[in-house]
């Protein structure tokens, strides 16, 4: 089934992503791309405490992330690929044209950034990151949960 | 040893009913604060945090065993003696909490994780 959901969000394992997507796509792996996680046992301890042990996380910096997209995608099982900010998402849509489908899950309040959603606060520069990834090709959609309605890229940024 | 702040850190508004719902059953006031996560990245959910801790001690009380509020729970808990964490929050343990502060934070956490296990029941219908 491969990875199912490719999904930017700054709270990274959370509630919605292991709750309200893992258990409708039936989930058995996340895969946590994010460089300082990477390099910190203890921060990767800390997102595993969240993820029922059925579960498998996988924590990968971008350059691994690159190397391994074809071998997540090629698995039978279902996964979801995270990352916690607009440019490690970038960096996969440049690098990799296994992602077809980015879901923008919650990026915050945060000093220059304005709503855009209830749950996606962007400047205008990550704004047009977004849609320079929309540009290749790439379905843009931000969805906070699965039973909210997938809000196309041209209608936030 | 100064008397024990507790700190409920939760989803949506579950901390401030947890607050209200002690208050209403001991009348202690202004042992418990209520942090909530709505709209907080993990910047912004540390600052309220921080706020709400003040100068210590205290304990942080987290509603899940994972998640955001977790994360800058025991982010911002590492290396303090003087704030303790325990997850999986519930009325008891807080109940408990209130009438025995005058204890360190870590012995306050492991106190709390044991009375909040206890109430978890399941009576004969």
């Amino acid at each position: 089934m491969s990875i199912a959901l490719y999904r930017v969000d700054d709270r990274l394992i959370h509630g919605q992503v292991v709750v309200g997507w893992g258990q409708p796509l039936d989930a058995s792996f996340i895969v946590l791309v994010d460089d300082t996680v990477r390099a910190s046992d203890w921060e990767q301890d800390l997102y595993r405490m969240g993820v029922p042990p059925h579960i498998e996380v996988i924590f990968a910096s971008v350059d691994e992330a690159l190397r391994r997209l074809p071998e997540w995608e090629a698995e039978r099982r279902v996964g979801i690929l995270l990352t916690g900010d607009l440019d490690t998402m970038a960096a996969l849509a440049r690098g990799s044209n296994r992602v077809g489908k980015v879901n923008v899950g919650g990026i915050h309040h945060r000093q220059g950034r304005s709503e855009r959603l209830r749950y996606v606060y962007l400047t205008d520069a990550e704004a047009a990151t977004l849609r320079a990834i929309a540009a290749r090709g790439v379905d843009v959609t931000a969805q906070d949960v699965p039973t909210a309605r997938a809000v196309p890229v041209g209608e936030f940024t | 040893m100064s008397e024990l702040r507790g700190v409920i850190i939760s989803h949506a508004a579950l901390a401030q009913a947890l607050v209200s719902a002690v208050g209403a059953i001991t009348g202690v006031d202004g042992a418990l604060l209520a942090v909530s996560n709505d709209g907080c990245d993990s910047g912004a959910l540390s600052a309220r945090i921080t706020e709400a801790v003040g100068a210590g001690p205290a304990v942080l009380f987290v509603d899940l065993p994972g998640g955001s509020c977790l994360t800058s729970a025991v982010r911002l808990a590492k290396g303090k003696a003087d704030l303790g964490v325990v997850t999986g929050v519930n009325l008891a343990m807080l109940l408990d909490f209130v009438f025995h502060r005058d204890v360190t934070p870590a012995e306050a956490a492991r106190r709390a994780a044991d009375a909040g296990g206890k109430a978890i029941r399941v009576p004969a219908a």
